[in-house]
Formats: C-alpha cells, sequence, structure tokens
C-alpha cells in the first residue's frame, strides 16, 4: 500500500512517515502543494494524506485539482483547524475524512486503516463474518458458533462498524462519529460501557475473545492470533 | 494642557463643526438676501405706484381745467401748479405745435420716447440736483388738439431715496448677521469641540494603557452622552474580554503545567527504565494517557472558543431536543447504570429548534458529565427537555452538594473548579463549553438548586438569531 504524505512540517511529516512505515505501509512525502498535486494525479498512490496549509497549493484546493482530474484515491487531512465548518469546507473539496492536529497516531493510523478498507461503491453486503461470529445485515440478527445473539439496536450498529473494519483499531472517537453520529468529545469514558457490554454479550461465554481494548488507541475487533 | 480650547485657528478650519457653520452661513445669508430683495422690490413698486397714481389724479384735475376753460385755462393751471413744484416735486410741460414751451417747470420736452400709454422715465438736468445732476422724472404725455402737448409728471428722487435707504439698512443687516453667526459658530464650535476633545483624551489615555479610563458624561442625555454611553459599554466589554483572556492563559499556564510536568516526568523515568520492561511499557502507556488528557484540555479549549466566536449560522440546522436528548440518554445509560446511579429522564417535549447539533449535544453531555461528577453511588440525575413561552429548557439536575448561590458565577469561568472538586478529574471546562454554547444560540446557562443538588439549565430562546425588527 502506498501513501503520499503532503505536509510542510518537516518533523510532523517524519513522524508520520515512520509510525506508517512501521505498520507497513511505503511512504512518500511532498512538502508543499505544488508537488503533492503533481505526485498525487501521475503516480499511483492508495492513499494521500494531506496538510490544510501548505507553500504554493493550499491542501483545499489541491484535493479539489485532484478530483478534477478524475483521480478517486481516498484522502485524509489533517489540520490545525477545528471548527466544525472547517471540517465540512474538507469533506466538501473531496476529503473523505479530518483529523484535527494534534491528534494520537493511533487516531491516524486507525483512520487510514478505515480509508483503505472502504468498500468500493455499488457492493452491498449482506452479511459479515469475523471467525466464527456472523452477522445478518438483512435480518439484522447475529450468531456466534451457531449460537444466536441478542443485541439492542446500538449494540448491533457498534458490532456491524466493528466488523466492518474488522482487524484494524477503531477509536472512540471513530464510533461516536460513526455509530452516534456525533461530532464531539466525552470527558468521560461513556463508549468504553457501551463496549464492554457487548463484550459482555459476544464473549463471555466464548473460549476465544474477539474484541479487544488496544490501549491508548481504542478496540479492535479479530481472531487472536 | 493639550487641545483644550482656545482652539487656534489653524483647528478650527479643520474642525468640521465650524465648515458646517460656515456653510450653514453662506446658505443663511442667501435666505438673507433673497429677503432683503424681495422687501426692496416690493417697496420700489409700491413707491413707484404711488407716483403713477399721483400723476394720475393730477392729469385728472388738468383735463377738468382743460374741457371747462381750453387751452388757456390749461396753462394757467399749469403755471399756477409749477409754481408750488418746489413742494410737490411735479413736472409739467405744455409745448405748442412748434415745440415752444407754453408754460410748465421743465427746460424743454425730454428726448426720451413714451410707450403707448403715454407714460416715460426721462433723465432730469434739474438745477438743483444734489447727486451730480442726474436726476430721473417719470410722467405721461398727452397731444392736445391743436397740437399742443402736455407733460404731467413726477420726480423721482423720492423713490430713489427710500430705495438709498432699505439698501443701506440692509446691508448694516447683513453684515451684522454675518458677525452675529460667525461669533455663534466659533461658540458653538468650541463648545462641541470640547466635548468632542474629552473623547479623544480619553481614547488616548486608554490606548496608553490605561484600560480603566471612561469618557465623561454630562447629564443631559444628549447625542453626545449617548455615543459616550455606547462607546464606555464598549470598553468594558472589551475590558471584560481582556481580563477573561489574561484569566484564561493563567489558568493554562496552571493547569497545562502540571500534566506536562507530570508527561516530562513519566517519560524521564521511562528512559531510566530497562526497555524491555513491563515497566518501561507502563510508563510510555502512562505518559500517552497523561499527553491525552492535555489534546482532551485543548480541545475543549477549542470548542469554547469556536462557539465563543460564533459558528456561521448556515450551519445552524433544525434539531430536535427531545431526540437529542434521548441520544444523550442512550450513550449515557449504561454508563450511569454502571455507577449505580438512576438517570431519570423527565418530561421530554417535542421541542424543535435551530442551531448547531453537535454543539447542543455537546453542552448537553457536559452538564450531564458534571451531574455525574457529583453523585455518588445510589445518586438521582434528572433529565429534561420542557418549553416554557418561548424558551426551549434543557435540564440536568443532580443530588451532588450542589453549588452555593455567591459561587455559581465564579464556576462558570474557564478552568475554576471549586476547592471541593479539586480531587475530582477533570479540566474545569464543562461548563465554560456549555455556557458558551448556550450564548452562541443566543441563550444562557442558569446554574440553579435542586434542592437538594445543582440543577444546570440551557435556556434557549425559540426564535433565536431574529430578534424583533429585524
Amino acid at each position: 500500500m502506498r501513501v503520499l504524505i503532503v505536509e510542510d512540517d518537516g518533523e510532523t511529516a517524519g513522524y508520520i512517515a515512520k509510525g506508517l512505515g512501521e505498520a507497513g505501509y511505503a511512504v512518500e512525502v511532498a512538502a508543499d502543494g505544488r508537488d503533492g498535486l503533481l505526485r498525487a494525479a501521475s503516480e499511483d498512490f492508495d492513499l494521500a494524506i494531506v496538510d490544510r496549509m501548505l507553500p504554493h497549493l493550499d491542501g483545499l484546493s489541491l484535493v479539489e485539482t485532484l478530483r478534477g482530474t478524475g483521480k478517486s484515491l481516498p484522502v485524509l487531512f489533517l489540520s490545525a483547524m477545528g471548527g466544525v465548518d472547517d471540517r465540512v469546507k474538507g469533506l466538501r473539496a473531496g476529503g473523505d475524512d479530518y483529523l484535527v492536529k494534534p491528534f494520537a497516531f493511533s487516531e491516524l493510523l486507525a483512520r487510514v486503516e478505515a480509508l483503505l478498507r472502504r468498500p468500493a461503491a455499488g457492493q452491498v453486503d449482506t452479511s459479515l463474518r469475523v471467525a466464527d461470529l456472523e452477522m445478518d445485515l438483512l435480518s439484522r440478527s447475529v450468531r456466534r458458533g451457531g449460537r444466536a445473539i441478542e443485541l439492542q439496536p446500538r449494540e448491533f450498529k457498534i458490532l456491524e462498524y466493528l466488523m466492518r473494519h474488522a482487524g484494524h483499531v477503531v477509536t472512540r472517537t471513530m464510533l461516536l462519529e460513526h455509530v452516534w453520529n456525533y461530532h464531539f468529545d466525552p470527558q468521560t469514558n461513556v463508549v468504553d460501557v457501551h463496549i464492554s457490554r457487548l463484550r459482555q454479550k459476544i464473549d463471555k461465554d466464548f473460549e476465544q475473545p474477539l474484541l479487544h481494548t488496544v490501549r491508548g488507541a481504542g478496540y479492535s475487533l479479530r481472531e487472536t492470533s | 494642557m493639550r487641545g483644550i480650547p482656545f482652539v487656534r485657528p489653524a483647528n478650527l478650519l479643520r474642525s468640521s463643526i465650524f465648515r458646517l457653520t460656515l456653510v450653514y452661513l453662506v446658505f443663511f445669508s442667501l435666505a438673507v438676501a433673497v429677503l432683503a430683495g424681495a422687501v426692496f422690490w416690493i417697496t420700489a413698486n409700491v413707491v413707484s405706484r404711488q407716483i403713477d397714481s399721483t400723476i394720475d389724479a393730477e392729469i385728472r384735475g388738468l383735463a377738468e381745467q382743460f374741457s371747462q376753460r381750453g387751452t388757456p385755462g390749461l396753462i394757467t393751471a399749469i403755471q399756477r401748479r409749477a409754481a408750488a413744484a418746489e413742494r410737490t416735486r411735479g413736472l409739467y410741460l405744455v409745448t405748442d405745435a412748434a415745440g415752444r414751451r407754453l408754460a410748465g417747470n421743465l427746460s424743454r420736452w425730454p428726448d426720451e420716447p413714451a410707450d403707448e400709454a403715454g407714460w416715460l422715465t426721462f433723465r432730469l438736468e434739474s438745477p438743483e440736483a444734489e447727486n451730480g445732476g442726474v436726476n430721473f422724472g417719470r410722467a405721461r404725455t398727452f397731444e392736445l388738439p391743436g397740437g399742443f402737448r402736455l407733460l404731467v409728471g413726477h420726480d423721482v428722487r423720492e423713490r430713489d431715496r427710500v430705495a438709498g435707504l432699505i439698501r443701506e439698512t440692509l446691508a448694516w443687516s447683513l453684515l451684522a448677521i454675518l458677525g452675529i453667526s460667525l461669533l455663534g459658530g466659533l461658540l458653538m464650535s468650541r463648545v462641541l469641540l470640547r466635548r468632542i476633545e474629552a473623547i479623544n483624551r480619553t481614547s488616548r489615555e486608554i490606548m496608553a494603557g490605561n484600560l480603566s479610563r471612561r469618557v465623561p458624561l454630562s447629564r443631559r442625555d444628549d447625542e453626545f452622552d449617548q455615543l459616550a454611553g455606547n462607546l464606555n459599554a464598549m470598553l468594558d466589554q472589551i475590558e471584560r474580554l481582556l481580563e477573561g483572556m489574561r484569566q484564561v492563559s493563567d489558568n493554562i499556564a496552571h493547569d497545562l503545567r502540571s500534566p506536562l510536568a507530570r508527561l516530562r516526568g513519566g517519560l524521564e523515568l521511562a528512559l531510566m527504565e530497562d526497555p524491555k520492561s513491563e515497566g518501561y511499557r507502563d510508563a510510555i502507556a502512562k505518559a500517552i494517557a497523561e499527553a491525552d488528557s492535555i489534546l482532551k484540555t485543548f480541545a475543549a479549549l477549542l470548542s469554547i472558543a469556536q462557539a465563543e466566536a460564533g459558528t456561521p449560522r448556515e450551519r445552524f440546522t433544525v434539531v430536535g431536543l427531545k431526540a437529542l436528548v434521548e441520544d444523550v440518554v442512550e450513550l449515557y445509560a449504561p454508563l450511569t447504570e454502571e455507577l449505580g446511579m438512576e438517570l431519570a429522564v423527565g418530561p421530554l417535549e417535542d421541542i424543535r429548534l435551530t442551531g448547531d447539533r453537535d454543539m447542543l449535544f455537546q453542552a448537553l453531555v457536559n452538564l450531564l458529565d458534571n451531574a455525574i461528577k457529583f453523585s455518588g453511588k445510589g445518586g438521582r440525575i434528572d433529565i429534561a427537555a420542557a418549553r416554557r413561552g418561548e424558551t426551549a429548557v434543557l435540564s440536568v439536575g443532580d443530588r451532588g452538594p450542589g453549588i452555593p448561590e455567591d459561587k455559581r458565577e465564579e464556576v462558570l469561568k474557564r478552568f475554576v473548579r471549586l476547592e471541593r472538586s479539586r480531587s475530582t478529574a477533570g479540566s474545569g471546562l464543562g461548563l465554560s463549553l456549555a455556557q458558551a454554547v448556550a450564548r452562541l444560540h443566543d441563550g444562557k446557562l442558569i446554574l440553579g438548586d435542586h434542592a437538594p443538588g445543582l440543577c444546570a439549565s440551557l435556556e434557549l430562546p425559540l426564535a433565536q438569531g431574529t430578534p424583533p425588527g429585524r
């Protein structure tokens, strides 16, 4: 997987490049908007991480122009501007996700993985499966090892999101944004309680735990290897 | 003492008040001139008409003489009248067919032509004329049978004298008006300049750093007082904001310094650990948790700044408060249950208002976080959405220790945590953010007594953003 980082701050770019490199990505860095646009348009990247404020060409224009050339690779905006309308502007310009500086690297990594795993447009899943955990999206039922599991509607949504991102880290903010559809910062561990209830239902009676807590980052649904 | 009148002439010319006075003076003088012209014209006309009617009357008398006694009678009458002309200022002349003078006090027939009715105005070469011998007469002429010609007139020196008198009077009064107005303008400028200078002086002092200075008010409540009042209100607001900012930076320094110090210390300790050991990982994890809490504080500060700056209204959507509260309750019910608290949903009215959904959610969550923090095991938290007139009220009540009435104002300030709550977690920004969100929606955050405990309510006007008259 090739990732292009367009970021003028060398230190930030280096830190992201190193982290993503360790996570197994091939990373390249462009230090200004013009260079970034040229490379994103001419080379084959799987994902671009673009800073909003760049020399020569700002991030918004870069992505707008890039979309104009027909390139559809996922774009993650980085910005020190955290206003909700800034976020909306970024997404309108053609970005796929938006992360406000300063951010935890685990949050960035989780979002990069989520973006790269986006199902191709048009493809609709009717069922999801992780190890022996099955989810039927049509009848909205969940079974594990052949045994039916009763879930509340919200728990079902959480599990669906986790299963769609199985094997990857899902952060608390991602859950709040996608399952509850609110952009806000909880000061309490309110999400954790929902997760522990879900865990009770899907993991308690089984030998192999599937729902893992990733310290300092979030959660991950995966088969223990 | 700088800038206090007497105003220097150069200053005076630059003063817009004085310039306005001058402009006004020009218009006023024009008006006076028009008035004077009218008076002059009307008076001159009246005198002229008087002269004409005097002439007409004399002609009627002479015509009677002529019809009764013929030409000789007329000549006699003319001679008699001419003799009295010194007093009456009449002008008379009778000539025969050859143009010879038969009687009258004019030496010869005037050269000026008469109009159709026989009227003419002509130059007199009167011997007794004072002003350089130029004088005018007005007369009517007749052709009489037998080639005789008659001229009856009046000299118009009287009219000219009256006109002159009026002209002179007008000139003097115009001069007096100019003088008085100029003096008035000067005085007016001085009074107004003095009041403006008072405002300027205050501004200079404030710019020099004395933020507590205010523009002095007179007790007249005129435009200047209103201007000064508005300026003072603006200055109060700015001072409050500056004070708030100063407090925030103080508090940031205070509240972020300790977690940053812990972060640094933890990392230093980690350096001493063996990288393979469990203690090393623990220290790193602790440092990350510390950094996360710093980031959370920053995020809260950013949200407050954003709410206070006022997000663009175009981001506002219609928000259903019932659904909003239900979402909050749904999100928090497991947590409160875990903590052994009861989350009681009070009356939930289906209220809709225009607002920022995420911000309102954040505010409500903050109030709930706060209530949870101060409720012990077995505590009960009431949450409700009710409508009171044109106001929507989102309220969260707890059964905790509450906040003494005199401290309620204080806890709304950023980073303020009452001594009692210093031990509990939290950035001290939650209520400030809720308040900022309330203000963003033209509403307010009210802290009241829940007897026992604290009841925090967001009071949001339903028709916010469209105050009457706009």
